[in-house]
C-alpha cells in the first residue's frame, strides 16, 4: 500500500482551511488530485480545536473520492500536533502532512502513532502515510534522511517559511528557491518518492503562476501545492502531456507488454530501444493523460 | 382543477378572473383574441405637455380611485419614480390603485405603507423581493386580490390583449425633449434600453413621462415617440445612477459559479447547437456572465462566429458583439454602463420592446429563433419544473422575468444552480412553486453533476462525448440527500383565502398559486 501511495498522481494538492464547513464541503468539486485540510497555519490559535474536530468529522462523513491529507501542527514544537493526530488518525486520512519537518525523530514519532492507530482500528498497514514539508534550512539539511523514512511518500517545499529563514523574499524568477527545490527533488528521487512544489500565493496572477508551474514541472516536480480552485485547472493543463507524447507512451507500453508476455528480448519502438526508464516515463504520461480525461481508463490496451 | 403540471388549483380565486388551467407550452386561446388599443384623442396644435409637478399630471390625466397605473423596472434598485409618483398619489388622497409594473425591487419596500393605508390595493408584477415580498407572503388579504405574477412575455401579451388595462403609465425616462420623444441612452440616469417602457407607452390610456433631463433640443433616435406621450414632468432625480447601472458587471470570482459556468459552456459546446450562426441569451447572473467568457474561448478555438444574442444585455455580451463574435444583439434592458455605451454607439446593438422579445401571442417573438439560453433557479424538481419566485421558506424573493418565455421558445434551455445551498438540496420532489414547466427545460447543470431531461435523448447522446458527469435527476437528488439529508417540506396554508399570489404562465393560463407558509 505504501508503494501505491508513493506512485499516486499528485499534480495538485489543494489547501482547504479546516474550519470552513462550506469550503470543506465544496473542496472536491474543483478536481484537485489531493485535498489538504489545514489545521495548522491558516487556523488561529483560538480555533485549533474547532478545526481539528471539523476535519475529523468531515473525513468520516463526506464521501471524498480524491486523496485526503491533513496538515497537522508541529508535533514537538507546538502543543497541538499530538492532539491533532489523536483526533484525526482514526478518521483515516490518506496522508498526514508534517509541517516544518526538521528531524527524522519527528517522522518516527508520527509513524509510530500511525502504526498504533492502524492496528487498533483494523486499518490495513500502510493505509495512512506521510508527506513532509521542508520549511527551513535545518530541515533541508536533513531532507535526505527524512525522505528515506518508510512511511514518507512525498516531500513538499514549504516556501513561505523557508524564505523567511533565508532572510529573503519571493521573486518573479524564483531564484530564492533555487537550491531548496533542487535539493528536495534529488532527495525525493534518491528515496524513490515524490516531490511537491510550494504554493504560489498571488492567486490573481495566473500568468506568473503558470510560468512557475512550467518551471517546476520541467525540473521534475510531481506536482504543486495550490491555494485556490482556479490554480487547479492551470496546473492540470500544464501537466497534461501532448497528443504526440501520449500516442508514443501508449505504443511503448503496448510493445513492452507484448515483449513481457511473449518473452521477447530487446524491444524497439520507432527504431529506438526501449528500456526500464522509458517504460516508467511512458506509464507516468499515460497516467497523466488518463487524469486529464484524454485517455479512457482501459484505453492503452485498445490503442495500437 | 388540476393543470398539466399536476397542480391542484381552486376553480375561483378571490378577486380574480376565472382562470384556465395551464395546458401546455404552445396552446391557442379557446376563442380568438383581438389586439387591444387605447382611446384615440385629438392632439391640439401648440399644446404644452410639460407640467410643473406630478400632482398636476395626476389631475390632468384624471387619475382616480380604482384605476391602474404602471411603471417599468429599467432603473432596477436605483428607481425613484415609483416612490415619487406614489407619494403624489397618496398626497392627493387617491385610494384603491392597482400597480401593474414590469417588476419590483428592494427599493420598493416603501409600498408596504401605501398598502397599509389603502392607497394600493392590487399588484401585478414579474418580481417581488425584500421586505415587500416577505410582507405580502405573510399577509394575504392586505390586497384585494392575490398578486399576479407574470413573465415579461406574458405581461406583453396581457397588455396587448387588453387583459391588463393601464389607465396611466408613469414612465421614468433618462432623457426626453419637450415633445415627449424619449431615450434611455443619455442623461445622468441613463439606463440603456427602455424595452418595457416602450410597450406600456404604446398601450396605456395615457402616458406621463417623468425625467431628470428634459432637453431643449431634439431626442433621436427615440425609444418612446412623442405621439404616445400625453404629459412630461421634470423632476430633480429619477433614480440613483449607482443603483441603475455600474461600470461593467464583473465576471464572478466565486469558484463555484465559475465551475458551474465552465460546465454550462461545455454543455453548449457538445449540445449540437454550437455551430456557426448559433444564437444565445446569457442573462446577467453571476454564472451566466462567466459562461460568456468560456464560450468566447471555445469560439476562438473552434473558429465559430455566432448569429444573434438576446437580453438583458451586459458589457460581457456587448464586448463579444464589439469583437465580432456575434452579428447582432437584441436588447430589452441594459445592465451596465459598458452595455449602455454599446447601445448608443454600436448600430448592431438593437433596442427591442418586451413584446418583440417574448410575447407568445405574436407572429413570433425573437426568442422563438433562439438556440441556447442559460437560466438560474431557486430550485428544480424531479419533473424538471423550475421555481424562481419563492425561496426555501416559501417567501416571495425572485422574479419570473423572461424565464418561462425563453425556456419554452429556445432549443436548448440550461438551468444552472448549485446542487446544495446552505444545508438544503436544490433538487426537490416537487418545487414549492412552478414558474417554468419541466417540459420546457432541457438540462440542469449543478456543481456535482448534470441531468438532462429524459425527453431530450438527442442531447443525452450528444453530451456523452463531453466527459461531463451525466446523471438522472433522481441520482442528482440522491447525491444531495447523501450529503445533507432530506429536509422536511414547509407547511403551507390550504385555505384559499391564504393565496398570496398567482403565477400566470406566459399564455395567461394558471400554472400555480403561491400560498402563505404556516
Amino acid at each position: 500500500m505504501i508503494e501505491a501511495a508513493k506512485a499516486r498522481l499528485r499534480r495538485t494538492m489543494m489547501f482547504v482551511p479546516g474550519n470552513s464547513p462550506k469550503m470543506i464541503n465544496n473542496a472536491e468539486l474543483y478536481g484537485a488530485d489531493s485535498l489538504m485540510f489545514d489545521v495548522e497555519d491558516s487556523i488561529a490559535v483560538s480555533q485549533k480545536d474547532a478545526a481539528r474536530l471539523m476535519v475529523k468529522y468531515a473525513l468520516k462523513a463526506l464521501p471524498f473520492n480524491c486523496e485526503t491529507v491533513v496538515r497537522i501542527n508541529h508535533v514537538t514544537q507546538t502543543p497541538f500536533g499530538i492532539d491533532d493526530l489523536n483526533a484525526i488518525l482514526p478518521s483515516k486520512p490518506d496522508l498526514i502532512r508534517l509541517p516544518k519537518t526538521e528531524s527524522v525523530e519527528e517522522v518516527r514519532l508520527v509513524t509510530k502513532m500511525i502504526e498504533e492507530v492502524e492496528a487498533r482500528e483494523g486499518f490495513p498497514a500502510g493505509s495512512i502515510n506521510i508527506i513532509c514539508a521542508i520549511e527551513s534550512v535545518r530541515g533541508l539539511y536533513e531532507v535526505r534522511a527524512i525522505a528515506k523514512e518508510p512511511r514518507v511518500v512525498a516531500i513538499a517545499l514549504g516556501g513561505e517559511d523557508f524564505i523567511a529563514d533565508l532572510r529573503t523574499q519571493r521573486t518573479e524568477r524564483g531564484i530564492e528557491f533555487y537550491h531548496a527545490r533542487s535539493e528536495i527533488l534529488m532527495a525525493a528521487r534518491d528515496a524513490g518518492i515524490q516531490a511537491i512544489d510550494t504554493v504560489y500565493a498571488d492567486v490573481n496572477n495566473l500568468e506568473g503562476f503558470c510560468r512557475e508551474v512550467t518551471d517546476i514541472k520541467d525540473m521534475g516536480f510531481d506536482g504543486k501545492s495550490v491555494v485556490h480552485p482556479t490554480q487547479v485547472t492551470a496546473v492540470h493543463e500544464i501537466y497534461t502531456p501532448t497528443e504526440k507524447q501520449i500516442a508514443h507512451a501508449v505504443k511503448v507500453l503496448a510493445c513492452y507488454k507484448d515483449a513481457v508476455e511473449n518473452n521477447k528480448g530487446v524491444i524497439a519502438v520507432d527504431g529506438k530501444m526501449i528500456d526500464g526508464p522509458i517504460v516508467v516515463r511512458a506509464e507516468r504520461i499515460v497516467a497523466q493523460a488518463k487524469a486529464a480525461g484524454l485517455l479512457a481508463e482501459e484505453g492503452c490496451e485498445d490503442e495500437k | 382543477m388540476k393543470n398539466k403540471v399536476g397542480r391542484e388549483l381552486p376553480e375561483q380565486i378571490y378577486g380574480l378572473k376565472q382562470y384556465r388551467p395551464y395546458e401546455g407550452l404552445f396552446v391557442d386561446p379557446p376563442t380568438p383574441v383581438r389586439m387591444a388599443g387605447r382611446t384615440l384623442r385629438v392632439g391640439r396644435p401648440g399644446a404644452n405637455k410639460v407640467l410643473a409637478s406630478l400632482e398636476e399630471a395626476i389631475e390632468a390625466t384624471g387619475l382616480s380611485d380604482g384605476m391602474t397605473i404602471s411603471f417599468h423596472h429599467h432603473f432596477r434598485d436605483g428607481d425613484f419614480v415609483n416612490k415619487l409618483v406614489m407619494t403624489a398619489i397618496a398626497a392627493k388622497g387617491l385610494k384603491d390603485i392597482t400597480i401593474a409594473t414590469s417588476s419590483l425591487n428592494d427599493c420598493h419596500d416603501f409600498l408596504i405603507d401605501y398598502i397599509e393605508d389603502g392607497t394600493v390595493t392590487a399588484i401585478e408584477t414579474s418580481g417581488l423581493r425584500g421586505k415587500l415580498g416577505a410582507y405580502l407572503t405573510k399577509n394575504p388579504g392586505k390586497l384585494k386580490r392575490p398578486v399576479i405574477v407574470r413573465s415579461h412575455g406574458g405581461r406583453a401579451r396581457a397588455i396587448e390583449s387588453g387583459e391588463v388595462k393601464i389607465d396611466v403609465a408613469f414612465m421614468g425616462v433618462p432623457t426626453c425633449d419637450r415633445f415627449g420623444n424619449a431615450t434611455g441612452r443619455e442623461g445622468k440616469s441613463a439606463c440603456g434600453a427602455l424595452g418595457y417602457a416602450m410597450l406600456d407607452s404604446r398601450f396605456a390610456e395615457q402616458v406621463v413621462l417623468v425625467t431628470d433631463n428634459l432637453i431643449e433640443g431634439y431626442v433621436f433616435p427615440y425609444s418612446i415617440p412623442h405621439t404616445d406621450v400625453n404629459y412630461i414632468v421634470p423632476v430633480e432625480a429619477i433614480g440613483d445612477p449607482a443603483g441603475i447601472a455600474s461600470g461593467i458587471l464583473k465576471i464572478t470570482k466565486n469558484p463555484i459559479q465559475l465551475l458551474l459556468a465552465e460546465q454550462a459552456a461545455k454543455v453548449i459546446e457538445y449540445s449540437g447547437y454550437f455551430k456557426p450562426g448559433f444564437s444565445i441569451q446569457l442573462g446577467g447572473g453571476g454564472s451566466a456572465l462567466a459562461v460568456g467568457r468560456f464560450i468566447r474561448e471555445k469560439m476562438v478555438k473552434q473558429n465559430i462566429k455566432g448569429g444573434f444574442g438576446v437580453g438583458g444585455v451586459t458589457g460581457v455580451f456587448s464586448n463579444l458583439l464589439e469583437e465580432g463574435f456575434f452579428e447582432i444583439c437584441y436588447d430589452t434592458q441594459t445592465f451596465d454602463t459598458t452595455a449602455i455605451k454599446s447601445l448608443k454607439e454600436n448600430p448592431r446593438h438593437v433596442e427591442m420592446s418586451s413584446s418583440f422579445y417574448a410575447n407568445p401571442w405574436s407572429a413570433g417573438p425573437i426568442i422563438n429563433n433562439l438556440d441556447v439560453v442559460i437560466l438560474g433557479a431557486t430550485e428544480v424538481d424531479l419533473d424538471f419544473n423550475v421555481n424562481v419566485i419563492t425561496n426555501s421558506n416559501g417567501l416571495l424573493m425572485g422574479a419570473s422575468g423572461g424565464h418561462s418565455d425563453i425556456a419554452a421558445a429556445s432549443k436548448l434551455s440550461i438551468i444552472v444552480m448549485p446542487l446544495i445551498r446552505g444545508r438544503l438540496p436544490m433538487v426537490r420532489d416537487r418545487v414549492q412553486n412552478i414558474v417554468t414547466p419541466g417540459e420546457s427545460v432541457d438540462v440542469v447543470v449543478t456543481d456535482r453533476g448534470i441531468a438532462v431531461n429524459p425527453r431530450r435523448q438527442d442531447l443525452v447522446d450528444n453530451l456523452r462525448k463531453s466527459g461531463l458527469k451525466l446523471m438522472t435527476i433522481e441520482e442528482l437528488q440522491a447525491l444531495a440527500h447523501r450529503y445533507i439529508g432530506k429536509p422536511k417540506e414547509i407547511a403551507l396554508s390550504s385555505d384559499d383565502k391564504d393565496i398570496v399570489a398567482v403565477v400566470e404562465y406566459r399564455d395567461g393560463t394558471l400554472i400555480d398559486v403561491i400560498r402563505k407558509p404556516l
